[in-house]
Parts: structure tokens; sequence; C-alpha cells
């Protein structure tokens, strides 16, 4: 048995500067940056950071540490999930929806994920002065019949009004609540060399959509957002397949950082097959002309599953039975080497790796 | 995608692998550097060197254009943004390049109005949709870019507008690659040439790599069926004892380049008598810069820049990873304290420099890799 | 920031002679093609785009030779490992 300082000794050259620098990503992590700046808002490494440094720091407790869409709470011999989200979209109106939609159907799918039955939404706003009326009513009326959809009510909720200038417009937030019914413990942290992942349909729509609906880029298009509530979807996955390991809505970061996420969390390899990812040709050209990876557009009406492996088909009959998972995929498998890491398998036959956004390529889409 | 896809086949890169392999002599080593950042984006974005035998090296060049940008520019570049009014605009790889005193972004988060676009032409209609606000463009890239930094020039100059500049850091290739080809840390075989350069300057410039030392450049395209090919012609004159210029790209790159381009350039634009070039030092008419005649359009006679010149950080190594000398994970600081996230030199920052690419794509060996994808 | 994408030609402005609308993959964007005046531009040619400007005209031609050439590499590559597998050393 060699000592891990021989082991070290073995390696290549290029393998112990590698092995240095998991070292170095495994540190906790440091926020650096004295002001805030957009990049802490993308959903990549700085959010990560900020998350982990502020706010874990600050509210540490085992509800919160495993960081899933939703947290799981155990209330008079049930459990409950519980979430929320806060919508600052610009747009706020766009093909396929608007910031009401996204703000029902988004905190339903972090509920949904969880594995609850998502009942009750709070829905608290912040307008700015001068704001149309008419505008907020659309908003509100989007809202309602997206509550409606999905089986949800509004609750409650508050408004507050900023001077001119202080607020874009209207942001919204949405908390959630949901019952958790199932005997399921979800997360992606029990994701196992041998199990699969699976995108429930095409990914990078409503990322892109609001790149274009944004005006500045002159590119026009027919693609629209992919905003929907999946709580149907998930309940009828989880009745087919109880070995669903965990489950993630992907939103801002895309299918990528979801990945990187169970890698790390669970200590495994991801390897995903760029040929097997579902993407629309109009989203991959936009992608194309822009420079943008699909795998790191936002969705807002789609899952990432990790799966049994004995359970993919009944996983994927469940999903492609359903019309919000028509063109479900399985993208990938999850192994045990490299630990932590994200690896594509690319439609040219060569590999690389996924690793998570440092930068903001899209600011605001959700 | 019709021109995209056709050259991203599997198949045919085994069959390309197969063909360069035969070509490998017993016991020789060969290097080719690879010039320009797009072509580094696109080995590692798709895993070419997977289809390479152990014995042929890629070698990343200079062909960055974000990544020779000194720091004292950036500096400059902010210092112009926090001008009263200013309203400054840029390609996204620029946003995240640090100064002395932090990025683009930083300066956002504090008084700054830096916005990111996709073409000048967007920054042009920043200008006509903010008539009380002076909207500068951060100019960058080799020839590829500087006909379109030209041509916004003259639109803007059509339309009357008066509240336009650019900030012109457009750099030339030619003088790059002269320097690489007369250092002498550095032994190639051949190069891959830059492909979306030649559209605008033609293969001709090309000529004296293989007149006047030997060395056999091919343009190539970038699909990794382009590059692959490419080596494959690389391999092919090695082989067959020929130094030559040729041209893979031919379906885009002219033999002659785009004339209109060239003369838009010069209408515009003059070569500056020298440069400082990150890591390379200062190159004699390297660079170009906007002519008198325009002057109403250049930013640097419009706002009276510091032009300090800044030193790179002294544990930064960019300067031979540019060159070649170094491989990204070669660099002392390479993913410890210079990361994507806290970058301590430009290669890092760029989506095409070498370290970037390596750090984002390429982190890990081959073996490993090869068990993990195999199953 | 050497990104050039092949785009397909769909229609010209008649108010701007500069600007032609391109196709890349079902996403239409309006480009500037100035730097291609010599080159009579029609719809249904192909161009690469960078930054806004088309750069040069793609040459269908040029293009099927290259295809050509990677198809034969292709096939003699085929044609060998189906030889390779036909024969037996014992």
């Amino acid at each position: 048995m060699t000592s891990p300082s021989q082991q070290y000794k073995e390696l290549s050259r290029e393998e112990q500067v590698l092995q240095r620098i998991e070292k170095a990503r495994a540190r906790k992590a440091k926020l650096k940056e004295e002001r805030i700046v957009l990049a802490h808002g993308s959903g990549g490494k700085a959010t990560q950071t900020l998350i982990e440094a502020v706010f874990l720091e600050a509210f540490a407790n085992p509800m919160l540490a495993p960081l899933e869409d939703g947290a799981v709470l155990a209330a008079h011999g049930g459990r409950l999930a519980f979430t929320c989200d806060s919508y600052v979209v610009s747009p706020l109106f766009f093909p396929g929806g608007d910031i009401g939609d996204l703000a029902v159907n988004g905190t339903v799918n972090d509920l949904a994920v969880s594995g609850a039955r998502p009942l009750w939404l709070s829905a608290g706003f912040i307008l700015e002065e001068g704001f149309p009326v008419a505008d907020l009513e659309r908003i509100v009326g989007s809202m309602a019949a997206a509550a409606e959809r999905a089986g949800v009510q509004v609750v409650t909720g508050d408004t507050k009004v900023v001077q001119r200038g202080k607020a874009d417009g209207c942001y919204v937030n949405t908390a959630g609540v949901g019952v958790i019914e199932r005997p399921l413990e979800l997360g992606v942290a029990t994701a196992r060399p041998g199990d699969a992942v699976l995108v429930s349909g095409p990914i990078g729509e409503h990322g892109i959509t609001i790149m274009l609906a944004r005006g500045e880029l002159d590119i026009e298009s027919s693609v629209a957002s992919d905003t929907a509530p999946l709580n149907g979807l998930v309940e009828r996955l989880l009745d087919a397949a109880p070995g669903v390991r965990g489950l993630r809505d992907a939103t801002r970061g895309g299918v990528a950082t979801i990945c990187n996420e169970v890698a790390r969390a669970a200590g495994v390899a991801v390897v995903i097959d760029e040929e097997a990812v579902p993407v629309r040709p109009d989203v991959r050209g936009a992608c194309e002309l822009l420079g943008i990876d699909p795998l790191y557009v936002a969705c807002e009406g789609r899952l990432v599953a990790v799966v049994d492996g004995d359970q993919v088909d009944a996983a994927m009959d469940a999903l492609r039975s359903h019309p919000l998972g028509e063109g479900a995929a399985v993208i990938g498998r999850i192994g045990d080497d490299p630990p932590g890491l994200v690896l594509l398998k690319t439609s040219f036959g060569g590999t690389r790796i996924v690793d998570l956004l440092v930068g903001d390529p899209l600011p605001r889409i959700c | 995608m019709r021109f995209v896809d056709e050259f991203r086949d599997a198949e045919k890169a085994q069959a390309l692998a197969a063909q360069i392999a035969a070509l490998c002599e017993p016991g020789r080593q060969y290097k080719f550097m690879e010039v320009c950042g797009g072509h580094t984006h696109t080995i590692y974005k798709h895993g070419l060197e997977d289809y390479l035998p152990e014995s042929i090296t890629l070698v990343h060049g200079p062909g960055c254009p974000v990544c020779v940008i000194p720091m004292g520019r950036v500096d400059d570049a902010i210092f112009i943004a926090r001008q009263p009014d200013v309203i400054m605009t840029s390609f996204g790889d620029m946003m995240r390049v640090p100064g002395s005193n932090g990025a683009f972004f930083d300066a956002n988060a504090q008084d700054a109005d830096i916005r990111m676009v996709y073409s000048p032409l967007d920054s042009l209609k920043i200008a006509r949709q903010n008539p009380d606000k002076r909207v500068v463009f951060m100019a960058i890239g080799f020839e590829t870019t500087a006909p379109s930094s030209a041509m916004t020039v003259l639109r803007a100059e059509m339309e009357g507008l008066e509240n336009f500049s650019i900030f012109c850091n457009h750099v030339t290739i030619i003088p790059a690659i002269k320097a690489i080809l007369d250092s002498p840390d550095l032994r190639l075989d051949g190069f891959i040439g830059p492909g979306h350069v030649s559209t605008v300057i033609g293969c001709r410039p090309y000529e004296f790599i293989a007149r006047d030392y030997g060395k056999p450049l091919v343009c190539a395209g970038f699909e990794p069926l382009d590059l692959l090919q490419s080596i494959y012609m690389l391999m092919l004159q090695l082989k067959e004892g020929r130094s030559q210029v040729e041209n893979q790209y031919s379906r885009v790159v002219p033999w002659d380049g785009n004339l209109k381009a060239l003369q838009v350039i010069n209408q515009v634009m003059e070569l500056r008598p020298y440069f400082e070039w990150r890591g390379l030092g200062f190159i004699s008419h390297s660079a170009l810069r906007v002519r008198e005649s325009y002057a109403a359009y250049d930013a640097e006679r419009q706002f009276l820049v510091p032009g300090v010149r800044v030193a790179d950080p002294k544990a930064c190594q960019c300067g031979e990873v540019l060159k070649g000398v170094l491989k990204p994970w070669e660099c002392k600081v390479f993913g410890t304290a210079c990361t994507p996230e806290t970058p301590i030199g430009t290669c890092m920052v760029s989506p095409e420099g070498a370290c970037a690419a390596y750090y984002n794509f390429g982190r890990f060996t081959r073996q490993r890799v090869k068990e993990a994808t195999r199953a | 920031m050497c990104l050039g994408i092949p785009g397909e030609i769909v229609e010209f402005m008649d108010d701007r002679p500069d600007l032609a609308k391109v196709d890349v993959s079902g996403v239409r964007r309006a480009i500037n093609i100035g730097l291609l005046e010599n080159e009579k531009l029609k719809p249904g040619d192909w161009v690469l785009i960078h930054v806004g400007f088309a750069l040069s005209k793609i040459d269908e031609e040029e293009a099927k030779a290259a295809l050509d050439f990677l198809e034969g590499i292709g096939q003699a590559y085929a044609d060998e490992l189906a030889a390779l597998a036909d024969s037996k050393i014992d």
C-alpha cells in the first residue's frame, strides 16, 4: 500500500498539477468582491460562492444545507416542502409568457421537484412608481391562470411601491408550500455510479427567448419560452419510477449547472453524451450565432432527473406519456471517476469538461 | 446546420486520424502551433486531441486578441467609461479582463456604464438612441474584426452621428507570428494558420514563413474536421519535404483576401509605429489606430487617456503561454492562484485563451477520461 | 472573437442596400453586407457572418470539394477496416 505522498510522486507532472487544482477547488469558497456584480446572480460559480460565504455562513441549519430547490420540513407528523424565488426578468412580457407565468410555474416546479404536491403560494410585488396598472393586471391575470393550471392557490401577498427609477417596472417574489405524501427522500447527493441522467425535453428555449426579446440583437425567431408547471409530469414520473434519486428544475445556469451540482454533491462523475441532448434547431442556431453553449442556457419548464439505471425505461415511458415530457431524453450516466467533474462526450467523438460558468452571459432572465 | 455539421462528423474524423497516424515517423515528435484563439477553443471544445497520436503536440499561439491587451489599456478603457455621460460598449469577452483595479464588470459595480454588445453596429444603435450620451466602442480583434469597426465609423460619419467613437485596440497577426518565429525558445514544425483573419488578408502574407523560415502553414477552418484535415496536410508536407502555404479553408478564404475590407481598414485606420502586446513586449507596426481624418471618431483623441504602462503581476506567465513555450498547466499559478474566477492574466479570462480553454474544457488526463467515457 | 458562422441570405432590404437578412438554422438576423459589395449577392447565397458583418461569400464548389475529400478518406478507411476484418492470419 503506497502512502498518499508516494502516490503523488508517482503521478506525471501534469497529473500532479491537476491534483493540486482539485485540492484548491475543494477549499472553502472566499468572497473576494466588495460589491455585488451581475455574475453573483447568474447561477454559476459566483452565485455559489456568495451563497456559501454569506448566506450559509449566517443561516447555517440542516434544512438549508442540502441547497436543493426546496427545503423539506417535518411538521405535525408529516413533511412539507417550502421554497421561494424572486423574479426580475426583463422584458416583462415575451413570447410564450410573462413574469407572472414564471412567478407561479417556477415556484410550483421547485416544490414538485422536492417530491411535494404544491398547494399554496404567496405573492409579493415591488412596483415602480409610474408602472401601468394595465400591465399589472395582465401579469396578475397570467398568475391566476397559471395557478389554476397547476392546481395551486395564491393565499397571501404583499405590495410595495418604490420611487421612479428604484425598480425596473415590476419585481415579483413567490414563496410556496407543498405537502410531501410519498415516503421518498429526494436529493441529488444520493446519485451513484450506474444511474442515468434524464432531461424532460429540449433545452435552452427560455433563455434564448429572453435574449432575443430584449430587442437589442435584431434577431428574429419563433422560439418561445418553455415556462410550464411540471407537477403533473413529476407525479407521473414518481409513480412509474420510485428509483428516482433526485430531481431539479433546470433554470438559470441550465443543465450544465445542475450536472455540476450533482457531481459535487454526490462526489461522482457525470458523463453527458452531446448527441443525446435535445436542442431545437432554432435554439441551436441562435446559440451558434451568439457563441453560447445551450447547456448553460436557462429553461423554465424542464426538469433533470437522476434515476436508478434499472428504472430508466420506466422513467422515460412515464415522461414521454405526458405532453410536457414528449421530448424527454437520456442525456448521460453517472460514473465514479473523475469524482466531482462533469464530462461531455462531444458529437465529434472527443471529450471535454463541462464546468460551472464563471461570468454571466444572460443577466436577468428569470 | 449546413457548412457546420458536415465538418463535425466523427466517422470521418477517425479516418483522418488514421491517415495522420500513418504519416508519423517512428521516434519523431511533431509540434504545430495553432495561432488563432478560435482554433484553441475548437480543439478543446470538441476534444480534438483525442484523435491525435501522442507524437503530435499542438502548441497555442498568441492569436487571442483579448489575451494580448496589456493591463494599461484596460485601465484606459475604464478611465473613458468613468467619464461623465459615457456609455462604453464592448464584446462579452472583454468584460472580465483584469486591469490594475478590476475589470469592466467591477467598474459597472461602481459608477461606470459598460454594456455588452455583439456587434459594433449595436453600439451605433445605442449612440442613436442616446443622443445626450457619448458612446464608445471598445474595438478589439485582429484583421478579422478591424473592417467591421472601420465600416461602423464610416456609417457613423454617413449618418452625421456626433456622439460615437471607437477605442481602437486592433492588432495585426503577421508581426505576432514573426515574433514567434524569431523567438529562440521555440522549435516548431509548422503552423495551423488563422482562418478568419485570412478572409481579410488572404494567404499571401504568410508566404515569408514558408519561404524564409522553411515552415509549412495551412490556413484552417474552425470545425474540428477542418483542423484535422489541416494537420493531415501539414504532416503530408513534412513527409514530402515541402514547405508551402496551403489553404484548407478554401470554401471561405479567398487566396487574395477581401479587397474591400482592406480598403476600408486603410481608409479609417493606420498602423501605429509600435504597440505593447501583453507577454510579447513592444512590437513595431503591429497595431492600428484611427487616422487624423477621422479624429472625431477616435476615443483616444476625444478623451485624454492616462496611457500608463502597467507591468504584469510578477506571478503571471502569460507571455510564455502566449508564445507556446509553456503549456497552461506548466504555469506556476495555473488553477491555484489563477482561475477563471480569479484570473491573474488574460490567458485565463478570454474564452479563447489557452489557459481558460484547458481549465474549462481539458482539465483532466487522457487515460482517466478514456476509461470514464468508454463504458 | 474569431467567431464566424455560415448563414444563408434570404432577403434584401429595399431601404438599406448595405443590409441583408440571413437565416441561421431558422433564426434570422439583419447583417451588413457592405464588405461584399463586389460579390453581387443573391438570395440563396451563403456567407460567413462575423460580429454582424458578412466577411466572405462561401464558395459552394470548394465546400463540396472539401467534403468529397473527407468522404474519400472516409471510404478508404472503411475499405481498409473491412479488409482488415476479412483477412485472417491463422
